[in-house]
């Protein structure tokens, strides 16, 4: 099996959020970046398992600038063989959709993984995007993932529950918490990776549709106010009265 | 003309559907155009939408269990037949898996969880919430078409007016590629997505044996119950109730936290709640500086003090 895992960097959650140039460009320095959380701990997992099981390769994608590598390398020492990095800032999940599809319209892939959503932006658009632009099926907010032969049976998150389907390869699956667990880059992984194939690849010629017109930072949050613990007469009035929830 | 597809379950509406057709209202009222929504497959009273402001409601019959590849060519092709000019749908499940397609096949530009009304001033402009809730982002669409979700609790839906007339709109439905087999949900209670009311416990609970209270309190108030990761991953609860960053996001308008700390990894998925109530023994605790009202002190005296109140409050009102 061919299997293709797009990987997203993502500030760390503890990350102080700040904008520079009049609020419109997102303040990088000083930001720690990780893997998304969703990408290394369940997609790339699940796509490493299933190499295992049944053979195969596990390719990398990361739509990004050369200060990514780090992140792509831990994905190659976790377990993928090969990588590639398409070399542009995404600037929207269109656009970087777009730099995917025309990387993986090249490799017929039989799956193609992503993560659930990154954290950053919180968007949840690339792999329903890419499965369009790729003309096949998706699966998203997959939990579970089982492959014979071609057909696999998935399982997906919807409200309330979960919903049971089966389908043929090729198709776009993005992967939510469950999908599989987490694995630490061991000693030799991270020595083979660093001998492992990161090809940086050229981006191909695509037009925004959208425009970032500006951050903000929410208010301050007015200061918490204390209830007696011995009167919870008052906190559920003040519920009732004062923030209206109840 | 704006266009909300009106997802529906088992041939019901959620109320978020309600919100985006309010929302698509009066969206439309600022743009000088009409607001209509569309079905798919069989819907008891898709009429009702009228309601919302929908002057009209399409319904396109021979949609079968969900496949993102025919909801998504559905909706682009009514989109193209009634001339949408821009396409809204709810923040869900279903909304989540279609949005990108849609969008795609429109080539229209899009911006997903937007939650407020469009600023027309000179462009399209939508915000949305970004990093978890800790900035708001703006975004000017520059396509003809557009295409938004909206997020849950936006705004309330508005009853304006009556019940719209449903026109069988007649459009290709093409052959499902992905195979439903089942569809497990637990009935009867709100999931957490979409609840107004959460109660919430943490590792201060000490042991699953004493959630009774929790779940006391969530009954008195019609909540849905959550949890924190530890408590998830030691299974003292079920998995889908652990919210944060790694676990659901919600939003609802009122999250009370019991003997959670607040670690940055919980508040990511919590803060956008409209209040937040913290009971917690800790001064030092992270979750008060996130907090609306906060209650210190040990959460098994509190929360049956806390239940008792309740409780009276529910029968005086
Ligand atoms: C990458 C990453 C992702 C994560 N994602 C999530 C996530 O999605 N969701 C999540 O919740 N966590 C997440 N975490 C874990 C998070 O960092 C915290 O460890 C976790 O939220 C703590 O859970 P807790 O508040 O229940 O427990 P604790 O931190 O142990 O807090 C228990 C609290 O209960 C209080 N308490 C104890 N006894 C009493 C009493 N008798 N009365 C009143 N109060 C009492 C204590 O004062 C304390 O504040 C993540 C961590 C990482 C590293
Ligand atoms: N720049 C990128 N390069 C490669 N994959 C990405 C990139 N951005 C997003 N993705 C993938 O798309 C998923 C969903 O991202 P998003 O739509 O941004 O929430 C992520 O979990 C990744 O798998």
């Amino acid at each position: 099996m061919k299997l293709l895992v797009c990987v997203s960097k993502a500030p760390d959650t503890t990350s102080k959020i700040s904008f520079t140039d009049n609020n419109t460009v997102f303040d990088e320095s000083g930001i720690q970046f990780i893997m998304n959380p969703y990408d290394e701990w369940y997609s790339l997992v699940r796509a490493i398992e299933l190499k295992e099981q049944a053979g195969g390769t596990v390719t990398l994608v990361n739509v990004g600038p050369a200060s990514n590598d780090v992140i792509i390398r831990k994905g190659l020492a976790i377990g993928a063989d090969d990588a590639a990095r398409i070399d542009m800032d995404p600037k929207s999940a269109l656009s970087t959709a777009q730099q995917i599809a025309a990387f993986a319209k090249e490799g017929s892939y039989d799956i193609v993984f992503l993560g659930k959503e990154t954290i950053d932006y919180n968007g949840a658009e690339v792999g329903s995007m890419l499965a369009e632009m790729l003309d096949m099926p998706y699966i998203s907010f997959a939990t579970k993932l089982d492959v014979a032969g071609n057909t696999a049976t998935v399982s997906r998150d919807i409200e309330g529950g979960s919903e049971i389907a089966e389908l043929e390869t090729p198709f776009v699956i993005s992967a939510a918490k469950g999908l599989a667990e987490q694995r630490i880059p061991n000693m030799r992984g991270i020595m083979m990776a660093k001998r492992k194939p990161l090809n940086v690849i050229a981006p191909v010629e695509v037009a925004e549709q959208i425009k970032t017109v500006q951050f903000e930072l929410p208010g301050e949050k007015s200061a918490v106010k204390m209830v007696d613990p011995e009167n919870m007469d008052e906190l559920v009035r003040l519920l009732h009265e004062e923030a209206k929830v109840i | 003309m704006i266009l909300v597809f009106a997802e529906s379950t088992k041939g019901q509406f959620k109320k978020s559907v309600f919100e985006a057709v309010t929302y698509g209202a009066k969206l439309a009222a600022s743009m000088g155009t009409t607001c209509a929504a569309v079905t798919m497959g069989e819907v008891s009273d898709a009429g009702q939408l009228g309601i919302y402001g929908a002057a009209k409601v399409y319904n396109v019959a021979g949609v079968g269990a969900f496949d993102s590849q025919v909801y998504s060519s559905v909706l682009a092709d009514a989109a193209k037949q009634l001339e949408a000019q821009v396409v809204i749908m709810p923040v869900s499940s279903t909304g989540k898996a279609i949005f990108g397609r849609v969008a795609v096949r429109l080539g229209a530009g899009c911006v997903s969880g937007v939650n407020a009304l469009p600023n027309l001033d000179g462009g399209f402009k939508v915000k949305k919430n970004v990093f978890s809730g800790k900035a708001v982002a703006e975004y000017e669409i520059t396509t003809p078409v557009k295409v938004i979700s909206l997020m849950g609790n936006t705004l309330p839906p508005e009853s304006t007016g009556a019940a719209a007339t449903v026109e069988a709109l007649d459009i290709a439905v093409p052959a499902a590629k992905v195979r439903v087999k089942e569809v497990k949900t637990i009935d009867g209670i709100v999931p957490l997505p979409e609840a107004e009311l959460v109660v919430s416990a943490g590792r201060g609970m000490k042991g699953p044996e004493n959630w009774g209270m929790i779940e006391e309190m969530a009954t008195i108030l019609g909540a849905t119950t959550a949890c924190s990761r530890p408590v998830a991953d030691t299974g003292w609860r079920p998995h889908h109730e652990h919210v944060g960053q790694t676990g659901v996001a919600i939003l609802p308008n009122l999250y009370i936290a019991v003997g959670i700390s607040g670690a940055i990894q919980h508040l990511a998925g919590v803060n956008q709640s409209k209040v937040i109530v913290v009971i917690n023994k800790d001064p030092e605790a992270p979750f008060f500086k996130a907090a609306d009202y906060g209650v210190l002190g040990d959460l098994f005296e509190v929360v049956p003090r806390l239940n008792e109140a309740l409780k009276k409050y529910k029968a005086a009102n």
